[in-house]
């Protein structure tokens, strides 16, 4: 079906332009595939959060708005209503802001939360840019989104916001390190960059073979930078209401606002996303047995993902927030040791003469 | 040996899964919100709400304009004029509470010698527009025609207590 609609473009608008439209409108709808779901995702993220932590602290949460008056449906109107809330709400530019800047900053934020989506596989055939240093690109990514917060501190003119924009980059760049290295032995499990092949890495019939159990330390970790990484409690000092009244985002308003507040939860998604290609075996099932590999990948991806999002909630539900020395002492202090350890047991592991490598329970991940 | 088991209950996070495990067991338990317009917590017949003017049984109002309530009310929301009616008895022309400074204290009911001003259970009252929420004598009179029974005996409830 594919190529007869190439054909029909190259008939159109000939041969060379045909093509290059072509390749142009799948990818667009491509994007809109995985853009359109994810931000439904968000807003009902942000919808799942709050009926969570009520139900966590004995209340019941948002239950009024509703769609056409569904009894049973009482609540899921919320997120909706939210963001038409937000929509029509005025931008105020404060008067000493750089109006480029604090323009710029939400964008700066958005765009990378969105733009890693690219290379993450949702089933074996399904992703969108399948490229070979996938983990690299999801690195370069995700670290972009802190240029937006530090811009947006800095355009908005006001010490609160600066303040929380410098926690916010002094924290993401101390836990991109630990995160890198927790990525690194994942990388000497799989020997590839690719995100596809680092999941097909993790085939085998079981969940023994995931990532998860020989890398279980890294996989702590990962989880924990992760929280720190999106700036979400326990770790949430950029934007400690009780310290810095919003941290970076006190000066914006409506869809500004809104725009942060999408890029903070896309990348809770992200950040889920990869933990469960990374460690828990993407969109490979629990056992490789009749009823549980009848169910298509990216629903077992989308069952990890909203299993690893549940832990996200259940933290910011538990937590008391640290205190900022302790954030930068289990950064420098614990993380990366920790990491760096697990790193050469791994590396020596690999380094083993066949014979022991091959001997169970080695011999399922090695 | 002690140094140990700390490092390892720290290094396994054992205190963070115990604080995970207490919001675990409360995200199952029975919630106590009480959903509002469809459920209400019981009230005490002392309950201070709107307020009301009320009459005798016969249909003559109780105040005699004697000014208790106007001088005692501390946000001072209570107005009073008042002038001889033909029978000879005082009684007030002008009985207005700007309920937007009242603080629902009580004082008002509590000086009041022939139990005249109440305050009742109402509690849903609001309004629309500048001025709404000042009560003048009627307004006053009408709600205490309107409740006449709930106020009687939410008295008649407190009457061994005072």
């Amino acid at each position: 079906m594919m190529e007869s609609i190439q054909q029909q473009f190259e008939q159109i608008f000939g041969a060379e332009w045909g093509g290059m439209l072509f390749s142009l409108a799948t990818n667009m709808t491509f994007i809109f595939a995985i853009v359109v779901p994810l931000l439904l995702g968000v807003a009902y993220l942000t919808f799942a959060e709050r009926k969570i932590i009520a139900y966590m602290q004995i209340r019941v949460g948002p239950n009024r708005v509703t769609f056409f008056g569904i009894p049973w449906l009482r609540g899921w109107g919320q997120p909706i209503a939210d963001a038409v809330k937000a929509i029509m709400k005025e931008i105020i530019i404060p008067t000493g802001a750089n109006k480029f800047l604090f323009i710029l900053a939400p964008v700066l934020t958005i765009m990378p939360a969105l733009a890693a989506w690219a290379v993450v596989p949702f089933s074996p055939e399904v992703v969108l840019a399948d490229i070979n240093a996938g983990l690299l690109y999801i690195l370069a990514m995700t670290s972009m989104g802190i240029y937006g917060v530090i811009i947006a501190g800095w355009a908005s003119n006001s010490k609160y916001a600066f303040l929380g924009a410098m926690r916010s980059a002094a924290q993401v760049v101390s836990y991109e390190l630990a995160m890198g290295f927790a990525l690194v032995c994942v990388l000497m499990m799989s020997q590839s960059l690719n995100l596809g092949d680092i999941v097909n890495g993790q085939q085998g019939g079981s969940m023994l073979n995931w990532y998860l159990i020989p890398l279980f330390p890294m996989f702590l970790v990962y989880l924990i930078s992760g929280v720190a990484e999106t700036n979400r409690a326990p770790f949430d000092v950029a934007e400690g209401e009780s310290e810095i009244v919003a941290g970076f985002h006190v000066d914006y308003s409506g869809m500004a606002f809104t725009v942060f507040f999408l890029a903070e939860y896309s990348n809770m998604i992200l950040m889920a996303t990869l933990t469960a290609i990374m460690f828990l075996g993407g969109w490979l099932p629990p056992l490789d047995i009749a009823p549980l590999n009848m169910i298509p990948g990216f629903l077992w991806l989308l069952f990890k993902v909203a299993f690893v999002l549940f832990f996200f909630l259940w933290f910011r539900a538990t937590f008391p927030r640290y205190r900022y020395d302790q954030i930068m002492r289990l950064g420098w202090k614990i993380f990366i040791p920790i990491t760096l350890v697990w790193i050469v047991v791994i590396g020596a592991i690999m380094q083993l003469p066949d014979s022991i490598r091959d001997m169970p329970p080695l011999n399922i991940w090695f | 040996m002690n140094s140990i088991k700390k490092f390892f209950s720290t290094f396994l996070l054992l205190e963070l899964w115990k604080g995970l495990m207490v919001t675990g067991r409360y995200l199952f338990k029975p919630k106590i919100t009480v959903h509002y317009p469809e459920e209400k917590t019981p009230q005490s017949p002392r309950f201070r709400g709107l307020h009301a003017l009320r009459r005798y049984p016969n249909g003559e109002e109780r105040c005699i304009a004697c000014k208790l309530c106007e001088a005692v009310c501390p946000a001072m929301a209570i107005t009073i004029d008042s002038e001889e009616r033909e029978d000879g008895t005082r009684r007030t022309t002008r009985y207005d509470i700007d309920l937007s400074k009242c603080i629902f204290c009580g004082f008002c009911e509590e000086s009041c010698p022939v139990d005249s001003i109440v305050e009742t259970r109402i509690l849903e009252y609001h309004g629309e527009k500048r001025g709404d929420l000042i009560y003048t004598k009627e307004m006053l009179l009408a709600v205490g025609d309107r409740y006449e029974d709930q106020i009687a005996k939410d008295r008649e409830a407190d009457a061994p207590y005072r």
